[in-house]
């Protein structure tokens, strides 16, 4: 039986018969398309994935359904005018977007916000690590099959801090909330001690959500020695974040930068020994509690004082010509930006290092070798949102 | 042992489908519509126009500068100036605006216009059941559907709103200092060139004080 080898351009894989050395058709490789309305995909997200019976041949990421042009947009906006949109790049971490983007502008115009401020930033970035983490734990969970049960009690505490931020931002995930030079309000009456009662009672559920399930055999099974990255390939690939250290690579801006004022505080790095799915997971799991660390001491030290930079001005900012790179440790890894600045109101050229897409780029190296229902698994470890991928 | 670690897993859940029955902490959900939790002072969701006193169209704070149509990100905002203008609280003759058009449908809620407003006029609302039938109409808010008087800034945003008046009353002060610093300057002045001149008067006579 003669095989038709002529490949369509249209067509990014040759999905063709398999042939043995005899020349005896053996099975057919088959194409699915994963996404973009698939549930596990986390928004909307396509895999082509080439097929040999269950196992993954080829698989090539596709996205772009969500792009809406951000950093043109933030080209024809004035400087503030882009604060609101970077919430809806990683809209689960509304509040460090915004810190990545201030931090590039104060760079820029040579703003230092002052210590309160720098104490509000810190305090809510770790909430919002604490608040990513959970999420990603439900979520990931429920791509393993624990429908419900664990997202439910993730969501449950997620809210909690949604609450916090929700009293002193106004909103509960686009939180638009840094300025060039500092915050936009100061904290309300009573946050810092509901926050203290958030942070206080968060072990106990992690706690409980570590007795749910990290022991669980089912979940051992499906994802220890799944999806594993080399240390050398997360490094050639510049993978950043909880996914990087779950290789074994210490590396955590907070600590390599220590932008803001992290140098004053001490936590640890939790590092994976494997780069399997598990690791990922035990690695934001132990994240959080360092988080929780953080947290606990900068709700204690935070001193009273101005939130903004005197200097800083909300009407007719423009930052003498120049260029700045500004990046911070996001809870998904690097979040930088880059802004240059020709010394009109709006930025010359700007510009995302969006973690979540830079960290899909291995996907296909994770995925080769193992079965579908481990794509969906693996996918949800990277920690991917569509937002931020597509822009 | 093999399935210890499910054991485990199921021992939480129950304690937490138990305790749902004696601990009211672990009943989180609330019952919207019958049950409403109570908004935070500082939830926002669309903006509205402060007006003081109780006539909408001339207590309107807005001056028509038109600086939150240029600052909106997604450019939802719309106005006209009016050729007609009316005095604000310090008695200074103001512009204001015509039309004053929020699409709300395309407003995002980011509160960049209540920051660059000088003025105090635009402020956060925090109403949320908005559904309508009609998309496009009804989520056009004209002027007349925008303002809301200050006492409603007041109920929602209580600590905000008092700020506010305070640096409202603050300036109208000012103005009111300066206006009678002004008029006593006149007045010497005029004094002064009067006593120069020789001419026959000693009290000068007081001038209005300027607007």
């Amino acid at each position: 039986m003669s095989v038709d080898t002529e490949i369509s351009p249209a067509r990014q894989y040759s999905v063709l018969p398999k042939v043995s050395a005899d020349g005896s058709v053996d099975g057919e490789l088959l194409e699915v398309a994963m996404g973009p309305q698939h549930p596990s995909t986390h928004g909307v997200f396509r895999m082509d994935v080439v097929l040999d019976g269950e196992t993954v041949v080829r698989l090539k990421p596709v996205f772009g359904y969500l792009h809406r042009n951000h950093e043109q947009i933030a080209e024809t906006a004035s400087y503030l005018g882009s604060m609101p949109y970077t919430d809806r790049l990683d809209y689960f971490c509304s509040l460090t977007n915004n810190w990545a983007y201030a931090l590039t502008v104060e760079k820029l115009a040579g703003l230092q916000p002052p210590e309160r401020a720098e104490y509000i930033r810190i305090i809510t970035a770790e909430l919002t690590r604490v608040v990513n983490h959970t999420c990603l734990a439900g979520f990931l969970l429920m791509d393993m099959g624990a429908l419900g049960t664990p997202l439910m009690y993730a969501f449950r505490e997620r809210e909690k801090i949604l609450d916090l931020f929700e009293s002193l931002t106004g909103a509960r995930m686009m939180c638009n909330y840094m300025r060039f030079g500092g915050c936009r309000v100061d904290l309300p009456a009573g946050w810092l001690e509901e926050a203290r009662k958030v942070v206080a009672d968060y072990p106990a559920f992690l706690d409980e959500f570590e007795n749910l399930l990290n022991t669980n055999e089912i979940l051992m099974a499906r994802t220890q020695k799944v999806g594993v990255l080399s240390r050398e390939l997360a490094i050639n690939a510049s993978i950043t974040g909880p996914g990087l250290r779950a290789s074994g690579v210490d590396y955590d801006i907070r600590k390599v930068d220590k932008y803001g004022i992290y140098d004053r505080f001490e936590f640890r790095v939790p590092l994976g020994d494997h780069g399997d799915v598990y690791d990922r997971y035990m690695v934001r799991v132990l994240e959080m509690r360092e988080s929780l660390k953080i947290l606990q001491k900068a709700l204690t030290d935070i001193p009273e004082g101005p939130i903004m930079d005197p200097k800083a001005k909300i009407r007719g900012f423009r930052p003498k010509p120049g260029e700045s790179y500004g990046r911070i440790e996001a809870p998904k890894g690097e979040l930088g930006f880059y802004v240059i600045s020709d010394g009109s109101p709006n930025p010359y050229r700007y510009h995302v290092r969006a973690p979540s897409f830079i960290n899909l780029t291995i996907l296909e190296d994770m995925c080769i070798g193992h079965t579908v229902a481990d794509v969906v698994v693996i996918l949800g470890s990277v920690d991917i949102v569509l937002g931020e991928v597509d822009r | 042992m093999l399935g210890s670690g499910i054991a485990k897993g199921l021992k939480e859940t129950a304690r937490n489908f138990f305790g749902s029955y004696t601990d009211e902490s672990r009943l989180v959900t609330v019952q919207y519509p019958e049950e409403r939790e109570p908004l935070k002072e500082a939830t926002r969701n669309f903006p509205f126009l402060v007006y003081d006193g109780v006539d909408p169209a001339a207590g309107l704070r807005c001056v028509a500068c038109q600086i939150c149509e240029k600052e909106c990100p997604p450019q939802c905002i719309y106005i006209i100036k009016d050729t007609v203008k009316k005095p604000d609280y310090t008695g200074k003759m103001q512009i204001q605006p015509k039309v004053f058009d929020i699409d709300v449908s395309v407003c995002m809620s980011c509160q960049i216009c209540v920051e660059v407003c000088p003025f105090e006029a635009i402020k956060m609302d925090n109403e949320y059941e908005l559904s309508t039938t009609d998309r496009f109409d009804d989520l056009l808010l004209r002027k007349d559907g925008l303002w809301k008087s200050n006492e409603y800034y007041h109920k929602i945003h209580p600590t905000e709103a008092a700020e506010v008046d305070r640096r409202l009353a603050e300036e109208k002060a000012k103005a009111e200092a300066k206006a009678k610093a002004d008029a006593e300057a006149k007045a010497k002045a005029a004094a002064e060139a009067k006593a120069k001149a020789g001419a026959a008067p000693a009290t000068p006579t007081p001038t209005t004080p300027a607007a």
